[in-house]
């Protein structure tokens, strides 16, 4: 069975995965949780452990899984990379690509400390500008499902720390039901309301 | 031919000051502006078609393979196929029109712009893709802003080796089968031996091609890639 509910009104995520394989290869069997509006749920483990399928299937991008997922419509993913439209300008990143007017997409830009670079194109960024581009685009509809991807991998310690306050802020005023994977306990620590391990047979903490 | 110019028998290969004055004349009499306006409606509509249903096929051959199999070796065969046959067979089946002068064109072309733009739809990031689908991007949206810009640099060299082609081919097609456009003319005057009046015609149109090629083709492509240079 395989399925996908999703509604406006939802705002908590419900998890079925009963099976999901890559041809012979088992990746996620039995797990099942629910993640309320205003809660995140660390999902930690090694790589090859299933956290990024997980993700995938949350997210809605696989399809081809035994169980059911039940999610908000509203959802907003912040990828490993910025992941953003090279060719368009900050603003257009925001509007183009999420539906929000200019005005809306100009102020999440201020909230993340990109104003006056409306018109940069991603480029034209540093690495922590192009991060928080991609947090702010994230945020900007105010998702009611929220879904990181170890979305501070390979950044160095005072960015990571600058992008955990801002996520950590965002995330407070939004209250989205958050699915956070990382494979960093410390950032865990400092986001997650609760956390799950893929590495043993899907340990709920 | 080089001996001809040296001996001067304009007769055969004539110089710009033989040419020119004609070209003047001709422009004068406005038979230059209505044959060349033929042609250039031709390779327009030729072009767009061809740049249309190749684009469309193409990006349909790049991100399923399932078509790309079934379509690959049909692309093999019109790749292949000269373009004589191709307008020969159009003018028999279709019959001498102005439709048939078009599709024989742009059937000369589809292939080409298909087989380049499947290898940009292959190039394409997936991870653009999974961004937009995550974010709900509409169909036309996606296109436009994800797609389209991915695409750019191979519609860019297609669109210009396309445009150098396909009105060489107008012109053959015109030769062979119309009564307007500079293939035409040429066919014409190749019948009376005139050589001056086959450069003049010529000519007219290279200036065309090449007025086309710097005021059109490069500011848009100067406009696509300004993200690049900034």
């Amino acid at each position: 069975m395989t399925g996908r509910g999703m509604g406006r009104g939802t705002t908590r995520l419900v998890v079925e995965i009963r099976r999901k394989a890559f041809g012979d290869h088992l990746v996620l069997r039995d797990l099942d949780f629910i993640v309320e509006a205003g809660e995140t749920l660390a999902v930690l483990g090694p790589s090859g452990s299933g956290k990024s399928t997980l993700l995938r299937i949350v997210a809605g991008l696989d399809r081809d899984f035994e169980g059911r997922i039940g999610a908000p419509a509203e959802i907003a993913m912040v990828f490993q990379e910025p992941t953003l439209l090279p060719w368009r300008t900050a603003l257009q990143n925001l509007t183009l690509t999420t539906g929000v007017d200019a005005g809306r997409a100009a102020s999440m830009l201020a909230e993340v400390g990109l104003a006056g670079r409306e018109e940069r194109f991603p480029r034209q960024l540093s690495l922590g500008q192009q991060r928080r581009l991609a947090l702010a685009r994230a945020m900007v509809t105010r998702p009611r499902l929220l879904l990181l991807d170890e979305p501070f991998v390979s950044l160095d310690a005072p960015l990571v720390e600058e992008m955990l306050h801002l996520t950590e802020r965002l995330i407070a005023e939004v209250r989205p039901a958050s699915l956070f994977v990382t494979h960093a306990p410390a950032e865990a620590r400092r986001l997650a309301t609760r956390t799950l391990r893929l590495d043993q047979p899907h340990a709920l903490e | 031919m080089g001996l001809a110019a040296l001996r001067g028998e304009p007769r055969i290969l004539p110089g710009p000051m033989d040419v020119l004055p004609r070209l003047g004349h001709e422009l004068a009499s406005g038979e230059l502006l209505f044959h060349v306006g033929a042609t250039l409606g031709r390779v327009v509509a030729a072009f767009v078609l061809a740049m249309s249903i190749g684009t469309a096929l193409g990006l349909l051959m790049g991100r399923h393979a399932g078509v790309d199999r079934w379509v690959d070796p049909w692309l093999v065969v019109f790749l292949n196929l000269p373009a004589l046959v191709v307008i020969v067979l159009c003018y028999l089946w279709i019959g001498l029109s102005e439709a048939a002068a078009v599709a024989a064109v742009a059937i000369n072309k589809i292939p080409m712009v298909t087989a380049m733009l499947r290898e940009g739809a292959r190039a394409l990031d997936p991870s653009l893709d999974a961004m937009a689908r995550v974010f709900r991007m509409g169909r036309l949206a996606r296109l436009r802003h994800v797609v389209i810009p991915q695409l750019a640099p191979h519609l860019a060299s297609t669109a210009r080796s396309g445009l150098a082609l396909i009105w060489k081919i107008v012109l053959v097609v015109e030769f062979l089968g119309r009564s307007s456009g500079v293939g035409f003319k040429i066919h014409l005057y190749f019948q009376l031996f005139d050589v001056r009046m086959v450069l003049t015609y010529a000519l007219a149109f290279v200036i065309v091609m090449l007025a086309i090629e710097t005021l059109l083709m490069q500011p848009v492509e100067r406009r696509a890639r300004a993200w690049r240079d900034a």
